[in-house]
């Protein structure tokens, strides 16, 4: 334990982060640090708890605005590549690449165009939705039977009306099930939001970096929102396809 | 607060960074000792690279056995399908800040800490491909005779190749990106030029990016390659 305090010194201060997270009310966590085998500290836990609501703001933040960017331009590169045939393998190339990079790198290969903060984390996490939302678009689109839609021409469908009313509700459910693998992964990944100056759970953790109780504490709100968003999720597509309940029901 | 300090912080530059990368350079932290250059950086990737073999080999052997015979017996799909979602949800700093408290800092901690990302990707897809050979193809080897093991080894893992390499690629890549905090382990990867930046500089920061991407980069292609290898040519001529 002592050696690992020694390491965890000099990078608290190479730290960029906020300093002021553990400021005061120190007497506790001294205390609860000064016993290294106690794994959890309730009592510490109970009384600075609160300490954790901006960081998971932060955090709530962080996703959903990645999912969100992440799925608008997903979405729209899908929609161009069902209708540009030629498209679809770059695309998925490019997007795979993109997936590759690792997070820490990626967040300071973008600080010399986009500078340190939310902005970079941002961009970096709504990079590696891209490729999962992708895919999953193209397969729900791919997996359309072509009999349903030779009956949507049938009735007079236009190629953009067969897109809206009959393909893409029909996908649905694999760009949902694409849209929650992602946004579990953005939950997870955003703890290192940190590294890019862009504040979330990952705050806390990397300021007191060798303190169990706040490791869990933050790792733990962290699995629990991730969580929370596949619930919602999940109730967005039972309401977006109520065919599909319905059909449950019959059988 | 912190935040607004810390948009005004320096950048390096790419052409600082390669050279950084090449040719070491005197830090004013470490007393004007040399930096950098292509024996640190081969040093500090050789390192990522020897913690990234070693956690995704030791979640192959764990996960692997456990998958496969749970497909071949197509039992246990939820603990399949639950640990593969639950895997995704590990938030990776803290696990590796947890595993360093618990168990200690060091190379043979920081790989038992890593190969916990890797488990559950190649478990679930050596689950779902196993459990998607077609069904008449087993039965038509149990007919000619195959033992449980044969079918396993000489039927269903040929026929599961590609999605028994998406897990391992998929750990992989999960594995080496992590890696890059391992110095916060005491491990001392390509992420040590990007997490002390008062030692290597601005150039250093972006170098160890650079390296760190490429390092990915690299596994990835050299993976596709090998599923490309071990895919029989009777599957890789049909289109996926």
């Amino acid at each position: 334990m002592a050696s690992l305090a020694a390491l965890a010194l000099p990078l608290a201060k190479v730290g960029e982060v906020g300093k002021d997270f553990f400021h005061e009310r120190s007497s506790e966590t001294l205390s609860c640090q000064a016993n290294p085998d106690k794994l959890f500290c309730f009592e510490w836990a109970k009384d600075n708890i609160d300490r954790y609501g901006t960081p998971t703001v932060q955090h709530i933040e962080l996703v959903a605005i990645s999912i969100l960017a992440g799925f608008a331009v997903a979405f729209a590169l899908a929609l161009l590549a069902h209708r540009h045939h030629w498209l679809r393998t770059p695309l998925l190339a490019g997007t795979g690449a993109l997936y590759t990079v690792p997070s820490v790198a990626f967040f300071f290969l973008l600080l010399p165009l986009t500078g340190r903060g939310r902005d970079t984390a941002i961009i970096a996490l709504s990079a590696y939705t891209l490729q999962i939302i992708y895919r999953n678009t193209m397969t729900g689109l791919a997996n359309v039977p072509a009999s349903v839609k030779d009956a949507g021409r049938g009735m007079g469908l236009t190629g953009r009306q067969l897109l809206w009313r009959v393909e893409l509700p029909l996908a649905t459910p694999e760009i949902v099930a694409g849209l929650r693998i992602a946004t579990v992964s953005t939950v997870a990944l955003a703890t290192l939001a940190v590294f890019a100056g862009g504040g979330g759970l990952g705050d806390p953790i990397y300021d007191h970096i060798t303190f169990t109780t706040n490791i869990i504490l933050a790792g733990g709100i962290a699995m629990l929102m991730a969580i929370a968003f596949d619930l919602i999720l999940l109730g967005i597509q039972r309401l977006a396809t109520p065919w599909l309940r319905a059909a449950r029901g019959q059988a | 607060m912190t935040a607004t300090l810390l948009t005004h912080l320096p950048v390096g530059s790419i052409g600082g960074a390669i050279e950084f990368i090449f040719q070491s350079q005197s830090s004013s932290v470490t007393g004007g000792k040399e930096v950098g250059g292509l024996t640190q950086t081969i040093e500090l990737a050789l390192t990522q690279l020897e913690v990234t073999v070693l956690a995704v080999a030791l979640s192959m052997a764990i996960a692997l056995p456990i998958g496969l015979y749970l497909g071949h017996r197509g039992v246990g799909e939820a603990l399949a399908v639950a640990l593969g979602n639950a895997g995704r949800a590990v938030p990776e700093l803290a696990l590796i800040a947890f595993m360093a408290a618990v168990i200690g800092v060091g190379l043979f901690n920081v790989t038992i800490a890593l190969s916990i990302l890797g488990i559950p990707p190649i478990l679930t897809n050596a689950f779902v491909g196993i459990r998607q050979v077609d069904r008449a193809s087993v039965d038509a080897a149990r007919g000619v005779g195959m033992t449980e093991a044969e079918i396993l080894m000489k039927v269903e893992m040929p026929l599961a190749v590609p999605t028994l390499m998406t897990g391992i690629r998929g750990a992989t890549i999960a594995i080496v990106a992590t890696a890059t905090i391992a110095p916060l382990a005491g491990v001392l990867t390509l992420g040590d030029y990007i997490l002390n930046r008062n030692v290597y500089g601005e150039d250093g920061v972006l170098a160890g990016a650079i390296v760190v991407a490429l390092l990915a980069l690299t596994l990835e292609f050299a993976l596709a390659g090998l599923q490309r290898l071990l895919t029989s040519r009777g599957l890789r001529l049909r289109p996926a």
